[in-house]
């Protein structure tokens, strides 16, 4: 099989690149995840279900998917809009602005987590101004949303930023010289082009919020059945040296991370495939 | 201007408001927190910061992190340059699953990386008689500590090189091969110089995960002060200790290297532009520059 391939190149190292490659995954990444596939085989299936259905379980899956979620919905708006007014508008600060928007990417999740649960604690800079109204964040669920809004924060940008760049002012210019206006030009024109990258920078800052830990810890407040997500569960199981409850949880999200990485591939290609029609 | 280009933009009210309200979105999530970072690290003063910062066992937790680093760095550089050769520059069957596998740590939550360490390597693992009866510690040591820093950084520089080097073609180096050059000078004196800022830039990536990597270094580790400890780590246990100014203190020696990744990168991030730009007249500036 491999050889068709090679007559048609000249170039050396093949054999070598590919074989350093696969050894190295193998090792490192391939070895420790069979490990953990062997481990929840040796469970039975009445103790994996009894694990991952538990109500603190089911309460903790619930918040991950519902935060993170939401956190992806709110990274998709506003995301847009800031990778809208970083393409399109010029004013002073952009290029920093512009360079700021990776900072979750670049800063370590636990310093992001002290950093919002000082901001946005009763007594912090922003949960001062909120206090008054009611609306508390830190330690509650509000504050599990806004430390994953923070951490997907880039995801939705930089995916919808290049398309935007990209696009051809013509189509803007033959909707608008057809009598339309900015807000059906961008419903109309705009929208179907960048749909499948915002698609995917949503999915990508949903997985990227399901499997968060660092940037959650400090600002949840940790209750089980409240402000528990999943992954402190697993910490929490591991603390107790509860590894079948651990290995179980773990599996699950597991499977959910191959789902949305499955996702993103698929959007990736449909994206593909509008930019070769666009 | 004509109605039709007057139609291109919005009005000024619309533009100011939309401009205003990314702002206020990244002012609260991003500026507010990175600011209180600085303010609260000096809350006791800068006698206190200075003393946080040098204090033996945050200096013990710096060098752990630069230590992780130091290994993670170039291992997963030279994997990536590795991966994005045979990737990039060959079709084999099974391509498309590797490119998938590379891509895995990223999809894996960091809490999942750490405990499939503890499961291989820990006192119950699979491993874990065999490691224990031969007086090898892998986890809750320094060992667990560079594996999952290395687990978690694996795809950096590979997805950062692939595109490149699929856009680049191979053209040149095929060039280099028909006039003789061996495989190492092609590497060395066409690849390596086409590739460079797109290797740096997943460099800095990779070094700036390595350094800041949390979740999955907080389970191997065990957290001893001095020991198993890295400076992300230390961060929390100053904060769960309630040393609030040491923990930012702490925290702000981190960010300051979180924002020299993001400087770095905006530079790099406009040189990988130009490069790819450049591509149709890349082989005179080659020419040119040597």
């Amino acid at each position: 099989m491999r050889l068709p391939a090679r007559r048609r190149t000249v170039l050396p190292g093949f054999g070598l690149a590919l074989g350093f490659t696969v050894t190295y995954l193998c090792l490192l990444v391939l070895l420790p995840l069979g490990g953990l596939a062997l481990r929840s085989r040796g469970m039975s299936a009445a103790a994996f279900i009894e694990a991952v259905t538990s109500d603190r379980a089911l309460a903790a899956i619930g918040l991950s998917l519902g935060a993170a979620a939401a956190a992806a919905a709110v990274n998709a708006v506003f995301g847009l809009l800031v990778a809208w007014v970083l393409v399109r508008y010029r004013f002073p600060g952009r290029r920093l602005v512009d360079a700021c928007v990776d900072l979750p990417f670049a800063l370590p999740t636990s310093v992001a987590g002290i950093a919002l649960t000082a901001v946005y604690a009763p007594a912090g800079w922003l949960g001062k101004q909120l206090a008054p109204l009611g609306v508390q964040i830190a330690f509650t669920r509000l504050g599990v949303i806004v430390a994953l809004t923070f951490i997907g924060l880039p995801f939705v940008v930089r995916a919808v930023q290049p398309v935007l760049e990209d696009l051809d002012p013509e189509f803007e210019d033959a909707a608008a010289s057809l009598g339309a206006s900015r807000l059906q030009t961008f419903r109309h024109v705009l929208l179907p082009s960048i749909a499948p990258a915002l698609l995917t920078g949503t999915t990508l800052a949903f997985a990227r919020a399901l499997g968060e830990y660092g940037s959650v810890v400090f600002i949840s407040g940790n209750l089980p059945f409240k402000t528990e997500v999943v992954t402190l569960l697993i910490v929490a199981r591991l603390e107790q040296f509860d590894y079948a409850g651990a290995t179980a949880i773990a599996t699950t999200m597991l499977a959910v991370s191959f789902l949305a990485l499955l996702t993103i591939n698929l959007l990736q290609a449909w994206s593909r495939r509008r930019g070769v029609l666009a | 201007m004509t109605a039709a280009t007057d139609r291109r933009t919005e009005p000024a009210a619309v533009r100011w408001t939309l401009t205003a309200a990314a702002l206020a979105f990244l002012l609260c999530f991003l500026f507010v927190p990175l600011a209180a970072v600085f303010v609260q690290a000096f809350a006791d003063g800068v006698r206190q910061y200075w003393l946080a910062v040098v204090e033996p066992t945050a200096l013990a937790a710096l060098r752990l992190t630069a230590l992780a680093a130091l290994v993670a760095v170039p291992l997963n550089t030279l994997f990536g340059v590795a991966a994005a050769w045979a990737l990039a520059r060959f079709e084999f069957p099974g391509r498309g699953l590797l490119l998938t596998l590379i891509d895995l740590p990223f999809a894996i939550s960091p809490v999942v990386a750490g405990l499939v360490f503890v499961l291989m390597f820990g006192a119950q693992g699979l491993l874990g008689a065999w490691l224990s009866a031969h007086g090898i510690r892998v986890i809750f040591a320094v060992p667990g500590i560079l594996l999952a820093t290395l687990f978690v950084t694996v795809p950096f520089v590979a997805r950062e090189l692939i595109p490149v080097m699929q856009e680049q073609g191979s053209e040149e180096e095929q060039a280099a091969l028909a006039l003789g050059a061996s495989g190492w000078q092609m590497f060395r004196r066409v690849t390596l110089p086409n590739i460079r800022w797109a290797l740096l830039y997943g460099v800095v990536l990779l070094n700036a995960r390595a350094i800041g990597e949390f979740g999955a270094v907080s389970i191997v580790s065990g957290h001893i002060r001095g020991q198993t400890n890295t400076a992300p780590l230390h961060v929390e246990i100053l904060y769960n200790e309630y040393n609030f100014a040491a923990a930012f203190a702490v925290a702000s020696v981190l960010a300051l290297m979180a924002l020299a990744t993001l400087a770095a990168k905006s530079i790099l991030g406009r040189q990988t532009t130009t490069e790819s730009t450049e591509g149709a007249e890349d082989i005179p500036a080659q020419g040119r520059e040597s």
